[in-house]
């Protein structure tokens, strides 16, 4: 047996680590979302629809001077151009913030395969998609809904539950741990690691780096753990895993993880949350769904269509003019989805939530290559999540509309939902 | 009527084998996979519409069997 050496030296010193671009942070109140948009302000994460619906009538590609420089496309012909057109867009960063990660870090990024650009990414994700197929995935079935029902009887007799706190979160916390090996009593932790990645973008450098460092010192402790006890999950099936006849390099493996344990929790807990906040808010759809349970997998694509959670980030690779504007290298591109998702030109009557829509060919879960990952697993969790909830609690609604409250920044779900549950 | 997925489109996101299960299955990685001869026995057909409807990279195709062969429909 050979040692693996590959984590015995902190892969992350080096005495000469590539420098990004960093750019002034810019807060406060957007003056015109057409010229000065922000994704992290209070009234898009309260609610953006109006305001992609307004760009989309009058723009429909915004910009912004925040951020060092960026775009905001609201047409799903955009959107989904940009998500196909690996050429002119790059995944070398895919969280919009105040930080460029430098040219060096491709092609491996922060997070593989979805910080990857083709030919690489196509190789990295290829290591993992048999894991997150849809066979797969099915094992983890059983347990998640009797996880789903333990949560609920936790609720013992309440009148009122916080669904996002007390239900939505911890369900793909669970799956994920069980999946890469991780202490299940260490949900509390991986919820932190999820608000430092993605929320908090507009916190001074120093201090995301700290907290991005916080998020690869747990990773590294559970890789050197499963170097000491190999077992059946995909942290040991990362270690192992090999690209080229070689085995990943740290960064790839730490990377890889990364993006399995971030990408996979808040997206997840958004959507299980928003469907429960609609349901909560819309008698007649809910009454519909207990009486119909077969309805559930058409209604789940309309939830995901409506409230989808995931905004995803690209950088311009070359100035260009791009369909009306001026693109320079290195500006960011929000790409949204959830406005791609509401466009009228793709989506007949795209505002309203139409729980028996047939024909749904939305984009929740990204098109062309970086399709997300893990869409299997969190169109899983989230159809369980909502038949255990409607079996055993049929009867719900807001208890305060005014006190729920939405996540900041690119992926949107309820963080506070408090339900009233009898 | 006969289904075709083309590899080079899909991207696996699963909806044809979700809504059509009897016409579509996965393979290892997750990409779908027409079932058999793809050939959609006449009570299958509003499954088969409803796949090629809701595939978000526009991959399937239904196409008229035809005397001559095949055409797109």
């Amino acid at each position: 047996m050979t040692v693996d050496d590959r984590f015995t030296r902190d892969y992350r010193d080096r005495d000469d680590p590539p420098l990004g671009v960093r750019n002034e942070i810019i807060t406060g109140p957007v003056s015109d979302w057409a010229t000065d948009f922000s994704h992290l302000e209070p009234e898009w994460a309260a609610d953006p629809y109006p305001i992609q619906d307004d760009l989309r009538q009058r723009c429909p590609i915004a910009h912004t001077e925040r951020f060092g420089g960026g775009w905001l496309p609201t047409r799903y012909e955009d959107v989904s151009a940009i998500a196909y057109d690996t050429e002119h867009f790059s995944s070398r960063a895919i969280i919009m913030s105040n930080f460029r990660p430098p040219p060096e870090i491709a092609p491996i990024g922060t997070a593989p395969p979805i910080s990857s650009d083709p030919p690489f990414h196509h190789d990295a994700r290829k290591l993992l998609l048999s894991a997150f197929s849809k066979t797969s995935i099915s094992k983890q079935e059983p347990a998640t809904r009797a996880f789903c029902h333990s949560l609920i009887d936790a609720f013992a007799d309440q009148d009122v539950v916080d669904a996002a706190r007390d239900y939505a979160q911890h369900i793909p916390m669970r799956v994920i741990a069980d999946m890469l090996g991780f202490p299940p009593e260490d949900g509390p932790q991986f919820r932190v690691f999820v608000e430092n990645t993605l929320e908090g973008i507009n916190l001074p450098p120093e201090e995301r780096i700290e907290r991005m460092t916080a998020l690869s010192d747990y990773l590294l402790d559970q890789v050197h753990d499963h170097l000491d006890n190999p077992r059946e999950d995909l942290t040991t099936y990362l270690i192992e895993a090999e690209l080229y006849g070689q085995k990943l390099q740290p960064a790839h493996v730490v990377g890889s993880l990364i993006l399995l344990l971030i990408a996979g929790i808040d997206t997840t807990w958004s959507a299980i949350g928003a469907s429960l906040w609609h349901l909560a808010r819309t008698p007649a759809d809910r009454r519909r769904l207990v009486a119909e349970p077969a309805l559930l997998p058409t209604a789940m694509e309309e939830f995901l269509r409506a409230y989808a959670p995931v905004t995803m980030a690209r950088l311009v690779k070359e100035d260009m003019h791009w369909r009306g504007v001026d693109m320079k290298a290195d500006d960011w591109i929000l790409l949204s989805f959830p406005a791609a998702n509401r466009d009228a030109a793709q989506f007949d009557r795209a505002g309203e939530v139409v729980i028996d829509r047939e024909i749904n060919r939305h984009a929740a879960f990204g098109l062309g290559i970086h399709r997300c990952l893990g869409s299997h697993l969190a169109r899983m969790e989230l159809r369980v999540a909502l038949e255990v909830w409607l079996d055993r609690i049929p009867e719900f609604s807001l208890a305060d509309p005014a006190a729920v409250e939405w996540s900041t920044g690119q992926i949107r779900g309820p963080r506070v939902l408090p339900l009233r549950v009898r | 009527m006969k289904l075709q997925i083309d590899p080079a489109v899909c991207q696996g996101h699963g909806r044809c084998y979700d809504l059509a299960p009897d016409l579509f299955g996965d393979d290892e990685e997750g990409f779908g996979q027409v079932l058999g001869d793809g050939i959609v026995p006449p009570e299958k057909e509003h499954e088969s519409r409803l796949a090629v409807a809701n595939c978000p990279e526009r991959a399937i195709t239904l196409t008229a069997l035809t005397k001559t062969g095949t055409r797109e429909s």
